[in-house]
């Protein structure tokens, strides 16, 4: 029984490890996640640019152009997620770990949304003042990115895992996560949309909520099968 | 339990020998029900008295949209049998199905933009149906590239089989939010496949498509998963025998 | 202790060995030769449990390898062509995370006098980026120093090692077979046999002889 609890608190700190090891790496080429960042604020601009800088039709579209900016910058920096362990021989030592696979590459996820959606959450206050998003919009525009964008790196990293061996497999990753990306988007932008009417929103976020738990339970396994799948 | 039917049932060597006997039967029987379906279908079945005779696409339209949606579940089964038992007739099958299922998808979208057409007016209508298919158009296009990305077979078998099972999952999700979705956005659209009641006589031939269909998308599977068998069981002694 | 058992192994078609047996008791170092392409590689992938074998069975004291996974990835040391270390980690940042990843029990002596024990004393706190392909091997092996594991699967471990390091290499092999471990190896160049506690294993003995399969496996592997 003992052994058993030792093992599991192991296996937190191992998880506590990778996820000291993943922000380390981060902080010393930051790059990873600046540019992510930078390109989110880039498609904002392109929009008035491309559309019209017109206060009413940008409030309109505002929710959605961030949403689908985050949604792209975080599949931009899921390419290199297990990549980068693939090329090194980190990946063989995270496969070769006594602890559950799931649970590694659950913390591995985790520390991927970090540096990722919530960064580009941070940083969505700016843009929705950018795209005159009205401003009792701006809690649920945050609440939305805090619940939608870890399902973001957890629906992406079983595309990055599926595509760990492919060489310039951006785009096949890009193919094969955005159809997972649709539900989230869709109650996103809707609860933003419905605060903006002055309607009820809770449905959505509770349906958000649900993504990301089932997310969580499910997306790890799958993670772990491709990565065994494909690492052989 | 005793499994041996099983192994049996999944040895390529068996398979491609029985399917053999099939394929005949599988080829005129379905042509048959389609060429019945359609005759009657379109020239005999009465027009609707809201939609003239446009509605007649119903009979390639309709059995397209059940195919491309039931050859995915069946793309699951084969990828779960990968995952599972590691038959490798199954991998070959979800392999074969793929693009097969791409194709029904296709027609099932360009026959719905044919019929909406007259009917709405517009080829194209976000409708939660029409959203619905361009989505599994794309889940069926990953798994097909994901293969052709993978060079070596077993992995890209077991790959594209969780790939399938990950998408049979969001399958329901995707098509309950498009759902929201769209009665957010438009209200009420026209339902045109959901009538309370169809007549008898435009029924029966839409049965009779639905069925023939089916048997064509086996006959053709069959076809095709005859041809992958040959090629990937090329260094084995029966296949060399079969082919000089 | 180590048992394989009529292993098989099949890769993109081609039957790269078969009937493949041995064991490896403690105190054994065992030493897998064969040109390029025999297998050497995908034997350690399988044994190592990263791929499956076409056909054959694999003990881990006693028990079939696939029920004590958990237990014999405690016990068991990978290290691969590649040595897994991240460039913008120092030596000490990349071996604390893959001892915690590997349950080890370690703490900044352990690892210093590991480091020193690899020669690289004094390069603790220096970015990978800045060592060469043989000091990112050695950073490896004191890895292997600080490991508790009986097992080492070690591919290639020579390679970018000057000759110095191949003969503490060596010495390191020795002193870890004295204390019970095991070493399983491959290597091109010959390892010289100080106790007569070294075999070697040719897999070009177990290539497949026969040409056209009378009919292939119905289960993929």
């Amino acid at each position: 029984m003992s052994n058993v609890d030792q093992q599991s608190m192991h296996g937190f700190s191992a998880c506590l490890a990778l996820i000291r090891r993943d922000l380390i790496l981060a902080f010393r080429s930051p790059g990873q996640t600046i540019n992510p960042m930078a390109f989110l604020l880039m498609v904002a601009t392109l929009f008035p640019l491309g559309i019209a800088p017109d206060r009413e039709v940008l409030s309109e579209l505002s929710a959605g152009i961030i949403w689908i900016g985050a949604l792209l910058a975080v599949l931009l920096s899921l390419d290199s997620l297990f990549k980068n362990d693939q090329d090194d021989g980190a990946l063989d030592q995270l496969l070769m770990s006594p602890h559950p696979l799931p649970l590694l590459v659950l913390a591995k996820v985790f520390s991927h949304w970090l540096t990722s959606g919530f960064c580009l959450t941070l940083m969505a206050p700016l843009l929705a003042i950018m795209l005159h998003l009205p401003s009792d919009a701006f809690s649920p525009l945050m609440i939305t990115l805090l619940l939608g964008t870890p399902v973001l790196s957890l629906a992406g990293a079983i595309g990055a895992a599926l595509t760990v061996r492919v060489q310039r497999g951006g785009v096949l990753l890009t193919l094969l996560s955005l159809p997972l990306y649709l539900p989230v988007l869709i109650f996103a932008t809707g609860a933003v949309n419905a605060s903006i009417q002055n309607l009820p929103y809770t449905g959505h976020i509770l349906w958000l909520s649900v993504f990301l738990i089932l997310g969580i339970c499910l997306a790890p396994l799958a993670i772990a099968g491709a990565l065994r799948v494909i690492n052989e | 339990m005793n499994w041996t039917f099983f192994h049996k049932l999944g040895s390529p060597k068996w398979f491609y020998d029985i399917s053999g006997k099939w394929l005949p039967w599988l080829q005129v029987i379905s042509l048959v029900l389609i060429v019945v379906a359609l005759v009657w279908g379109l020239a005999f079945s009465p027009s609707d008295y809201l939609q003239g005779n446009s509605y007649r696409i119903i009979f390639i339209h309709v059995p397209a949209s059940f195919l491309a949606q039931s050859v995915y579940l069946m793309m699951a089964t084969a990828a779960a049998v990968t995952l599972i038992w590691k038959i490798k007739l199954a991998d070959m099958a979800l392999k074969v199905m793929a693009p097969i299922g791409v194709s029904f998808c296709i027609l099932s979208l360009v026959t719905g933009a044919i019929w909406g057409q007259p009917t709405w007016g517009t080829w194209w209508v976000w409708d939660a149906r029409l959203t619905s298919m361009l989505i599994l158009l794309f889940l069926y296009i990953g798994i097909i590239a994901l293969r052709g990305a993978i060079h070596t077979t077993e992995a890209a078998a077991k790959a594209c089989a969780i790939l399938s099972l990950v998408g049979v999952v969001n399958i329901p999700i995707i098509k309950f939010s498009v759902d929201w979705w769209n009665t957010l956005h438009q209200g009420a659209t026209l339902k045109l496949t959901e009538k309370p009641s169809m007549a008898p006589e435009m029924l029966w031939p839409l049965l009779l498509a639905i069925v023939g269909f089916y048997l064509f998308f086996m006959m053709v599977m069959v076809l095709r998963l005859r041809i992958e068998i040959i090629s990937r069981e090329r260094k084995t002694r029966w296949v060399k025998e079969l082919v000089s | 202790m180590l048992k394989v058992v009529q292993l098989s192994c099949e890769r993109d078609d081609r039957l790269l060995f078969s009937n493949l047996s041995f064991q490896l008791g403690r105190g054994e170092i065992l030493q897998i030769e064969g040109r390029n392409g025999a297998g050497k590689t995908s034997l350690l992938r399988i044994i190592a449990g990263f791929s499956s074998s076409l056909g054959g069975d694999i003990f881990w004291n006693e028990q079939p390898l696939s029920t004590v996974y958990a237990d014999f990835r405690l016990d068991c040391f990978f290290l691969g062509h590649k040595p897994g270390l991240k460039l913008d980690l120092t030596p000490l940042e990349n071996l604390t995370w893959r001892a915690k990843l590997a349950n080890t029990i370690i703490n900044r002596e352990i690892l210093l006098a590991a480091l020193d024990r690899v020669e690289l004393a004094g390069y603790e706190d220096i970015p990978c980026s800045h060592l060469s392909a043989g000091q990112l091997r050695r950073v490896a092996f004191a890895g292997l120093v600080a490991s508790p594991a009986k097992l080492w699967i070690l591919d290639e471990p020579f390679t970018a090692i000057d000759i110095e390091g191949v003969s503490w290499l060596e010495k390191l092999f020795d002193e870890h077979t004295q204390q019970g471990g095991m070493v399983l190896v491959t290597s091109h160049q010959p390892l010289a046999d100080r106790q007569g506690k070294l075999r070697r294993l040719n897999l070009e003995h177990f290539a497949a002889v026969c040409r056209g399969l009378p009919h292939r496996g119905l289960l993929m592997t």
